[in-house]
């Protein structure tokens, strides 16, 4: 079942993601080039709006490979998650001819994978072609719900009692994203390789911006990026995260801004903050400095 | 030494810090050894925290312990500076006789050990002023050279070498020596906007300068004791272990940062709790109503979820200096989580108490609430040391009617009341009154009713005492209380 690996090095990796527009750092090369070779998940944590979704996205792009994306959410069961008989079906092809057949051959006839309906996780292993597999903030589901996840993680394998169990045709690559709300078991985190992503800092917020706005001079891209540094580092109920720097930067183009001032970052400040004590704190921070 | 026996030290070495590191976890670690090629340093760190950390807070522990035992060991890192590159040595040379030029113009040669202390500090400024990466990393290690005065064998802590060399280059004033020199280069006046970004960036330059200083010392440290007998000296504890009594700055900073995230899960987890409670007994007249859709059979049976109500809570806190940061964690930790709770009102103490509720219902600002708390607070009564005594009192008179059924009160504190009468009756009382009474004490337990400390007096009369000295602690108290 060994495929050869999919990255020669993580310079490859690197160089790649940034082919897709995703800026890597070698934290991130570096573990998305370990999970292709050590063949493991990799859980993803972070505050919101870093590129935890986007990362497995444009791995996905990089790679060719198809994206089954798996939203978690309170509630989320196995036959949402894994699969699913169709009832219906099963319902149709018994009361089809109901005189030729004996019990047994309707038995295993119904329990056979035509009357399967594959979920995100089993379409993932079963798939032919090369997947990505992300499944989407993990840590909303509850923590009897990880166990789901445990056996596809480790083995790459479904066990699907009327069936047996399925293994992968494929190691497919797994990410996983974490808000962090909540502290995700230790039998899920020992199956994954752990990557922290963090704000940018400064350098390569700015290319992140250079490359994702069009247009948006190298001047312009550096003050957004120093501003926003500056702001992340007061202590703010939500700092602001890339896709608002993104939005922000987007915003003073389209004003015609070619260097920002006091007045016109105060008046765009509610772009990068939401909440209002943040707003009035940053305003009152970036005015008076002595 | 073999990367295989590096490796098992550097993991006996995480464990013993705290961190949880399972042997699939080791074994994973390893795997990834043989696919990354230790020559690259970055890459080879990063693929040990994928498989070894698997939680943010732990990243700095992690990472401290990794350059004992492995950055400091590649070809970069001599300590002599033979291996330098040629060009890069030429250049700095240069650098070094401009300033020369500038000073006494003595004759170059002699690289940088001629240099007077004036003349590193001139450079070090330029080198921040520009932000010349190279000159920092070669100017730190210059400094601790010079100014550490490291001796081998001696038993001292890298902080104090970190100090001394620090006090040399006169750091502090670094910033606003900086802002000047910047406000002259530039001609026309800078706006309060751009001088505050350009003070953000110094600070960051001088801080990366400060690391650099810091890991030059563990460097020469490590050489000179071997990494183990290091690693055990930095051995810091993780901030969910930080004893709230004796924190640093650094580490109430620390600690600051991961209250927050601490909160949010503990708010997420008790809400989950409170919805997903235990089933309750059946609903007769429930299930009754809702067969009547399956013409009387009671086919979809209801049942009666307990809906605990939310307790009521008063904090009542000591913030006399020794227990000041506890107070103000635990202060910080109960509003963060307030709507977990129907009603929270808080009260702090000396001799005297006051009612601090105010202060958090007028902003959403937690910690400028605590800060007012600090300041505004009317606590003194007589001369400003501890009396428990009399705070009950005064804080029963007042408040103690509105102690019912509903009340949970929170009492923090040492219980260090300077001798002064202890009022027992008083705590007596609340319990009467309320649904629980608990004390919480930052001390040790080993300390508890030694020298001054009644804690045990108070205790007899409450639901429990708890021993709250680190945040996990602090935690799972709150957890059960909610």
């Amino acid at each position: 079942m060994r495929v050869k690996p999919r990255f020669k090095d993580i310079a490859t990796v690197r160089s790649g993601l940034k082919k897709e527009n995703y800026l890597a750092d070698d934290g991130i090369a570096g573990v998305v080039y370990l999970a292709d070779r050590l063949g493991k998940p990799v859980l993803i944590e972070g505050p919101a709006g870093t590129g935890k979704t986007q990362l497995a996205k444009s791995v996905a792009d990089m790679t060719g490979a198809r994206l089954i994306r798996l939203q978690c959410y309170e509630g989320l069961d196995e036959s949402k998650a894994l699969y699913e008989w169709n009832y219906k079906k099963q319902l149709l092809r018994i009361q089809s001819d109901k005189k030729s057949d004996s019990w047994s051959e309707v038995h295993d006839d119904i329990f056979s994978e035509e009357f399967l309906l594959t979920r995100p996780l089993l379409e993932a292993i079963t798939s032919e072609e090369p997947v990505v597999l992300l499944i989407d903030e993990v840590d909303r589901v509850e923590v009897e719900t990880e166990a789901l996840l445990l056996e596809i993680l480790s083995d790459y394998q479904v066990s699907i009692p009327e069936l047996g169990t399925i293994t992968a045709k494929q190691i497919p690559l797994v990410f996983l994203t974490s808000n962090n709300t909540r502290e995700l078991s230790e039998a899920l985190k020992r199956r994954c390789l752990y990557l922290h992503v963090d704000y940018p800092d400064l350098e390569r917020e700015k290319e992140i911006v250079l490359n994702k706005v069009p247009d948006i001079s190298d001047n312009l891209a550096d003050q957004i990026a120093r501003i926003v540094r500056s702001i992340r580092q007061l202590d703010l109920k939500k700092a602001p995260s890339v896709s608002e720097t993104l939005d922000w930067a987007r915003t003073l183009m389209l004003l015609g801004i070619e260097t920002i001032d006091e007045k016109e970052a105060k008046e765009t400040l509610h772009i990068l903050l939401k909440y209002q004590t943040d707003i009035a704190k940053a305003a009152k921070e970036l005015s008076v400095t002595k | 030494m073999p990367v295989l026996d590096l490796m098992s030290g550097f993991i006996v070495e995480l464990r013993n810090a705290g961190l949880p590191v399972s042997l699939t976890e080791n074994l994973d670690a390893m795997e990834a050894v043989k696919v990354i090629p230790i020559e690259d340093r970055d890459a080879f760190k990063y693929a040990l925290g994928a498989t070894l950390v698997k939680n943010n807070a732990h990243w700095r522990v992690f990472e401290t312990i990794f350059e004992v035992y492995f950055s400091l060991r590649g070809p970069e890192y001599e300590i002599t500076q033979d291996g330098q590159p040629d060009d890069f040595w030429r250049e700095m040379q240069e650098q070094i006789d401009q300033v020369k030029g500038q000073g006494e113009g003595k004759g170059s040669g002699g690289g940088m050990d001629s240099l007077t202390p004036e003349e590193i500090a001139a450079m070090l400024m330029r080198a921040l002023m520009s932000g010349d990466q190279a000159m920092m990393r070669a100017l730190a290690k210059q400094s601790v050279q010079r100014f550490a005065g490291m001796e081998p064998g001696r038993p001292v802590g890298g902080t104090y070498y970190l100090y001394r060399t620090l006090r040399n280059l006169d750091l502090d004033n670094m910033l606003q020596k900086l802002m000047d020199a910047n406000r002259e280069m530039s001609n026309q006046q800078l706006s309060s906007l751009e001088e505050r970004l350009e003070k953000d960036e110094f600070e960051s330059r001088i801080e990366q300068f400060k690391q650099e200083v810091e890991s030059e010392i563990r460097r020469r440290l490590v050489a000179d004791r071997g990494a183990e007998a290091m690693a055990k000296t930095l051995r810091k504890p993780l901030p969910e272990d930080v004893e709230f009594m004796h924190a640093s700055r650094d580490e109430m900073q620390s600690l600051k940062k991961a209250l927050y995230p601490l909160t949010r899960k503990l708010a997420a987890r008790l809400t989950r709790k409170r919805r997903h409670g235990r089933k309750g007994p059946l609903d007769f007249r429930n299930t009754v109503r809702h067969s009547l859709s399956y013409g009387g059979v009671p086919a979809d049976p209801k049942f009666r979820y307990p809906r605990p109500s939310k307790p009521e809570l008063m904090v009542v806190a000591d913030i006399s200096g020794s227990v000041a940061a506890f107070a103000r964690f635990t202060l910080m930790f109960v509003y963060a989580i307030q709507n977990q709770f129907s009603k929270v009102r808080s009260f702090v103490f000396i001799d005297g108490i006051d009612e601090v509720t105010k202060f958090f219902k007028s902003t959403e600002d937690i910690g400028e609430a605590i800060n007012r708390v600090n300041t505004e607070a009317d606590v003194v009564w007589v001369d400003g040391h501890s009396d428990y005594g009399h705070a009950f009192e005064v804080f029963f008179e007042r408040h103690g009617k509105d102690i019912n059924s509903k009340t949970t009160v929170l009492l923090l504190g040492d219980a260090r009341n300077n001798y002064h009468a202890a009022q027992s009756w008083v705590v007596k009382e609340m319990r009467k009154r309320a649904r629980h009474v608990y004390w919480l004490n930052p001390e040790p337990k080993s300390y508890w009713n030694t020298g001054d400390s009644i804690v045990g007096e108070y205790g007899a009369h409450t639901d429990g005492v708890f021993e709250c000295r680190n945040l996990r602690q602090l935690e799972s108290f709150v957890e059960n209380l909610a």
